[in-house]
């Protein structure tokens, strides 16, 4: 009896629309948002050289290192909380992995490690303060934001008296986990390509694009994992519990406290991989790094759909967030487009995605 | 009825600093049977459940599960210990699929793999969250859908039938009807008699009496942290449990009091009248109320059983 009506049920199920289910998706704003970049950016920016192989693994490339924080951001803003030290963090790893190698002669291996414990300590912090006082997250990592990035400026002047660490490059090559970070894989499948005359290549038969940079690979990697635990674990389950409803997700058992300090390190640790990614491909570290990029991976967050209310979201939208970011950003600049305007183009964007958004969730929960 | 009942509360008080709010309360909870709480506000029936469902722990006096005395250290432990409570409001994550909702904290009873490649298994949880919506009569077709598009009965009732999936012994419902409107109510009050019809002990706390007297087997009435009593549903009557419920004997007085002045005022105005007779008109479609849930309550009896 039972499993006729589950079957029933079932057959029911496949009925109801596609674009039903669809429309219940919280990336689906952002898939058709980059969608449709990529097809204005290919008639605008045509023979411009934006969609050649190295112009694409430019702009994704660039996407690839906001995309890297903004689908930790999105975790943690499905968890129900914000981030806005984020930027600042990226900073401040920048100068723990430079300073020490490169004033102290620290091996560059160990100062990335010491930078991912720093962060973890740091998520820590921003996870207890928030989880055990209660105050929104906003004002307590805007406190961070501000408290790092002084830390930031005013230890690198103190240690070196400058605010720029050179002398990364000679390090990157000699140090086994650096590679991890500042490489290029692929260089046989470009170089195939270019044998293959698909993509561009120098006289001597080098392909231009001669590897994909390794943020794109720590890119679809945190993106798949995020997605993974998102949507298939218990974690999962309990990080959509504790944003949609802590007082409840509480009720029932979920660790709330522990879920969210484990969200608030996650990000420190995105932001890291973010400051390794920079400061090891370019070979400095800046103080200013990361400034302003908080907000961004915010931005790339809610055009993926997330609620700044927390309780709903997804990974993947996060990172077609970023991709539509860095595709515009490329393509204003391919297109000699005075860039100023790629802040307008932003905030226009997310104010739509905000109100796309809000409609998608009303249709959500409201009765039938 | 089993030989050893599912709780039984022996002279727990409670205080707060200086305040009590609960003293010397008694009360047992049998399987198969429906308790109703009934109380006005501030009686104290909050402070019973919490303590019940190990928010609070008794200032005096005992809690003995199945017998043996016991003391809560948790809602969770008292969860594990079989004993699930179902707040009015607290219930549900809207935003988040039925499924989601139904496993909720409870996610490794659907899990396959071990270690970092556990999952969950959301198809096994889907067929299993629209299996126990069907048998209490809910038809979800899509149980990925999120628990904000159904009514506040439904998911009541999702709470509900979360709790007996994963072994509780006895419900504890906290005003699971007063925020519903009669029809949802009824869902409600409809599952409430299943689960009796399960050999579940429920405990149903409510301020309307109605709706108590439609499921309740047994009527435990609080007033100012004591009990009035407990009685059996051939024992008493709903009016009487009503006015017990108000404090009985100023409700008389109020009554007398109301008449006086429907007296003195027809004595002065002539609309004074009118009003009165509006009042008694309410009053007749209260009755009639009554005696549709009365014939409703038969109907539920049969089902139950």
């Amino acid at each position: 009896m039972a499993t006729t009506t589950v079957g029933e049920a079932d057959e029911r199920l496949k009925q109801t629309s596609f674009l039903r289910r669809l429309m219940g998706r919280p990336e689906l704003g952002a898939v058709g948002g980059a969608i449709l970049v990529l097809i204005f950016f290919a008639i605008v920016a045509r023979g411009t050289g934006l969609f050649s192989a190295m112009g694409v693994l430019n702009f994704l490339e660039v996407s690839a290192q906001l995309g890297i924080i903004a689908v930790a951001a999105a975790m943690l803003m499905i968890g129900g909380e914000f981030d806005l030290s984020v930027g600042s963090m990226i900073g401040f790893a920048g100068i723990v992995i430079a300073i020490p190698a490169v004033e102290w002669g620290w091996p560059l291996w160990l100062t990335i490690l010491l930078a991912f414990a720093v962060a973890l300590g740091v998520g820590w912090i921003n996870g207890t303060i928030v989880v055990r006082t209660g105050l929104p997250s906003f004002i307590v990592t805007l406190g961070g934001l501000f408290i790092l990035r002084g830390l930031t400026i005013g230890l690198t002047r103190l240690i070196t008296g400058r605010t720029q660490i050179p002398g990364l490059r000679p390090l990157v090559e000699e140090d086994w986990l650096a590679g991890l970070f500042a490489g290029k894989v692929g260089y046989g499948l470009m170089q195939w390509l270019g044998d293959m005359g698909i993509i561009a290549t120098r006289p001597d038969g080098v392909p231009l694009a001669s590897g994909i940079s390794m943020s794109i690979i720590w890119w679809v990697v945190i993106t798949v994992l995020a997605t993974w635990v998102l949507l298939r674990t218990r974690l999962g389950n309990w990080i959509f519990a504790c944003g949609g409803d802590p007082n409840a997700a509480r009720n029932v058992g979920v660790p709330v406290a522990r879920v969210k300090i484990g969200l608030f390190m996650f990000t420190a640790v995105a932001a890291t991989i973010f400051a390794l990614v920079q400061t090891l491909s370019v070979g400095s570290a800046d103080v200013l790094r990361g400034q302003l990029k908080e907000f961004e991976a915010i931005i790339a967050a809610v055009i993926g759909g997330c609620l700044l209310t927390g309780g709903y979201g997804s990974a993947v939208g996060a990172t077609f967030g970023a991709l539509i970011f860095g595709t515009v950003q490329m393509g204003i600049f391919y297109t000699g487009v005075n860039t100023d305007w790629f802040k307008v183009f932003l905030g226009v964007m997310m104010l739509i995605a905000v109100l796309f958004n809000n409609y998608v969730r009303r249709k959500a929960t409201e009765g039938r | 009825m089993a030989e050893v009942p599912l709780i039984e509360v022996r002279d727990v008080s409670k205080h707060f600093g200086t305040v009590i709010a609960l003293s010397g309360v008694s009360m047992t909870v049998w399987p198969g049977q429906v308790h109703c709480l009934l109380g006005d506000n501030g009686a104290g029936k909050s402070t019973l459940i919490k303590t019940l469902s190990g928010v609070h722990k008794p200032s005096e006096g005992e809690i003995l599960l199945e017998g043996r005395p016991i003391v809560f250290e948790s809602p969770r432990d008292a969860l594990d210990r079989g004993i699930a409570t179902v707040y009015q409001d607290l219930a549900m994550i809207p935003l988040m699929s039925i499924t989601r909702n139904f496993f909720m904290g409870r996610e490794k009873s659907v899990t396959r793999g071990r270690g970092l490649f556990e999952r969950l298994d959301m198809k096994r949880a889907n067929a299993i969250a629209r299996e126990e919506m069907a048998k209490i009569g809910i038809d979800v077709r899509d149980p990925t859908q999120a628990v904000g598009t159904l009514s506040g009965g439904e998911r009541q009732c999702v709470a509900i039938a979360r709790a007996v999936y994963f072994g509780a012994k006895v419900l504890i419902l906290d005003e699971p009807t007063s925020a519903l409107g009669v029809k949802q109510a009824s869902v409600v009050l409809r599952y409430v008699a299943q689960a009796r019809a399960r050999n579940l002990g429920v405990v149903f706390i409510t301020h309307n009496v109605h709706h108590a007297w439609a499921v309740g087997d047994v009527f435990t009435v609080l007033n100012r942290g004591k009990t009035l009593g407990t009685f059996r549903k051939d024992e008493i009557t709903r009016e009487q449990l009503l006015n017990m419920m108000a404090g009985g004997k100023e409700l008389e007085e109020l009554s007398t009091e109301l008449a006086e002045f429907a007296r003195s005022d027809r004595a002065r105005q002539p609309e004074a009248a009118a009003v009165e007779e509006e009042v008694a008109e309410e009053l007749e479609k209260e009755v009639e109320l009554d005696e549709k849930l009365a014939a409703q309550e038969h109907r539920l009896r049969r089902d139950g059983s």
